[in-house]
């Protein structure tokens, strides 16, 4: 295979639509991808063109903007394979959705009979809101526990299924071991004994093609910025009569139908759950996002991360004590590997390899109880996505090489 | 003094890499006096102080936990340095590495900073001056806290 062939963007647009780029290999896409020119063009638009309020103003400004918030919702709907545009709410982020979901639904459906499923590979932002829901109304409150490959344990399934959860968060993908959760298997089984399924999208949405309807999830949370898009705007998608029985939980403008002194109505969903002036630019920016990732194709995106995670794990596996976390495959992973190598210390390996022009991420990357599993502080962590080339793979390994060099006299 | 200007490599100095392998003074202390744990919740890593005080004396301290080199090399490099000061003069000493450490363009320290002078390198690695320091926060939280015999 070439170098050209792993290119999934060719250089001259590279070079255009991302010019930062050039001389720094950014390998940390799973916490906050870059933005393309067209997309900040999008979001500047909405400032630079005269801003206005959505929703409200009659005038042209405010019909402009509001119809490229709502075209938005209709792009993100008809993205992630839902069947009603209404389902999908703006939020702040994933971490924000899923707290809004954990404050409505949460608060009305769990009481202290019920049964919560987390998973011990969840991002602490699809962990806590629930840990904390179960602790508030003393449900009772079951791990979902990961193998040592970097799986769910398949084995635990019959013992999770027969306590009949009333709700079930799991993430489709790991942003620790990049290990993709065989949702499309679970959740039928997951639905038939009466769970709600919360998953959360943050590292699978962006990466490969997604369709709830197929799914057949309850509930899915994303954040813009780590697909192309900016930060402070993400979505909760959830079915249609789920959300028309949650009541709303932030009370202000926008989210009512009418307010008398001794009775309030409330809007129609999605905007029920939208008070206030929402992020406007950020929804433009979001929907340019979705335009870039269209215009590559999904299908894409996913196969250039394969060959990029193939191609890596190769490469990484003939360093000498380098081991990487999570499933072996990788068509069963995403293009997310953690790694560890020679004991050295994920920040010292973050360090040095930062010297050398690759960005990549160090720490617990807000996993603890996935840390305490692998029996480790924190790991260091390289991330893919649509710009990133198999030379981008090989400074990485000289890096690590270097790293090995500055690290050769010490006992670890 | 001891600053290996001989390493090329502005942060990982011969003595910090040579703290980091062989602490001398690692390892719980039973009969401490005070002690405190320290946490840097961005990475997790975690130090556990053991100080010995005896007639208003340093006379052992001793660390443990996980960490990354600088941190344990500069907890490491507190165990030795901070031994047989005046409780007065440990939290002096604290004092002036953590003003000379935390600016970008230091004066001469007021106390001879010994080997800590080899930490300078993380001024050009902003986030881990935490990394430098969390020893000596900790350290400072363990004399806060009453005397635990
Ligand atoms: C799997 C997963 N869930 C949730 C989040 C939280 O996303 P945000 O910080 O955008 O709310 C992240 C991002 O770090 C993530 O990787």
């Amino acid at each position: 295979m070439t170098l050209s062939e792993t290119r999934l963007i060719d250089k001259p647009t590279i070079k255009k639509d991302f010019p930062f780029l050039d001389g720094t290999i950014f390998l940390d896409s799973a916490a906050t991808s870059q933005m393309p020119v067209p997309v900040c063009e999008s979001m500047s638009e909405h400032y630079r063109l005269g801003a206005s309020n959505v929703h409200r103003g009659v005038y042209d400004w405010s019909v402009r903007a509001t119809d490229k918030f709502e075209c938005t919702r209709r792009k993100v709907a008809a993205f992630i394979g839902a069947q009603d545009e209404r389902e999908c709410i703006f939020t702040g982020g994933t971490t924000d959705a899923l707290n809004l979901l954990a404050q409505t639904w949460g608060e009305t459906n769990i009481t202290a009979h019920d049964t919560v499923v987390v998973t011990s590979m969840e991002h602490h932002s699809n962990l806590l809101p629930w840990t904390q829901l179960a602790e508030r109304k003393g449900a009772n409150l079951i791990w979902w526990e990961v193998t040592d490959e970097g799986e769910l344990d398949l084995d635990q399934l019959p013992e999770i299924l027969a306590a009949q959860p009333k709700l079930v968060a799991l993430t489709w993908v790991s942003n620790v071991l990049g290990t993709i959760n065989p949702v499309e298997k679970l959740i039928p089984q997951l639905k038939e004994h009466g769970a709600t399924v919360v998953l959360d999208g943050a590292q699978a949405v962006p990466h490969m093609p997604c369709d709830v309807t197929k799914l057949g999830a309850d509930f899915l949370a994303f954040s813009a910025h780590k697909m192309l898009g900016p930060t402070g705007i993400g979505v909760l998608w959830g079915r249609a009569e789920l959300l028309e029985e949650m009541p709303p939980c932030r009370f202000g403008g926008s989210m009512i139908l009418s307010v008398r002194r001794d009775r309030v109505r409330w809007a129609e969903i999605p905007h029920k759950f939208e008070g206030g002036t929402p992020n406007i630019s950020g929804v433009h920016g979001l929907g340019a996002a979705i335009d870039y990732l269209n215009s590559i194709g999904m299908d894409k995106v996913r196969k250039h991360e394969v060959e990029l995670v193939t191609y890596a794990m190769e490469q990484l596996g003939q360093l000498d004590g380098l081991k990487v976390f999570g499933p072996q495959d990788p068509a069963r992973r995403s293009g997310v590997i953690s790694f560890e190598f020679r004991g050295i210390h994920p920040h010292d390996l973050a360090t040095i390899i930062g010297r050398e022009g690759v960005c990549a991420r160090a720490g617990h990357h807000c996993c603890q109880p996935l840390m305490k599993n692998l029996g480790r502080q924190g790991t260091t962590r390289a991330s893919f996505y649509i710009y990133n080339t198999r030379e981008d793979v090989d400074v990485l390994v000289g890096a690590l090489k270097k790293a090995g060099e500055v690290f050769k006299d010490v006992i670890l | 003094m001891v600053v290996d200007l001989a390493a090329d490599d502005d942060l990982y100095k011969a003595i910090i890499l040579e703290h980091y392998s062989r602490p001398p003074h690692k390892g719980p202390l039973p009969e401490h006096t005070h002690y405190d744990e320290g946490i840097n919740p961005s990475c997790g890593d975690e130090i556990e102080l053991f100080i010995k005080v005896d007639d208003d004396v340093v006379q052992e301290v001793n660390f443990d936990g996980v960490g990354c080199s600088i941190c344990l090399a500069s907890a490491s490099m507190l165990t030795k340095l901070l031994r047989g000061k005046t409780v007065e003069e440990a939290k002096e000493f604290r004092q002036a590495f953590k003003d000379w450490i935390t600016v970008r363009e230091p004066e001469p320290s007021p106390v001879d900073l010994d080997e800590l002078e080899a930490l300078g390198g993380v001024r050009n690695y902003p986030v881990r001056i935490k990394c430098a320091l969390l020893a000596w926060e900790t350290f400072e939280g363990a004399l806060r806290k009453q005397s635990v015999n």
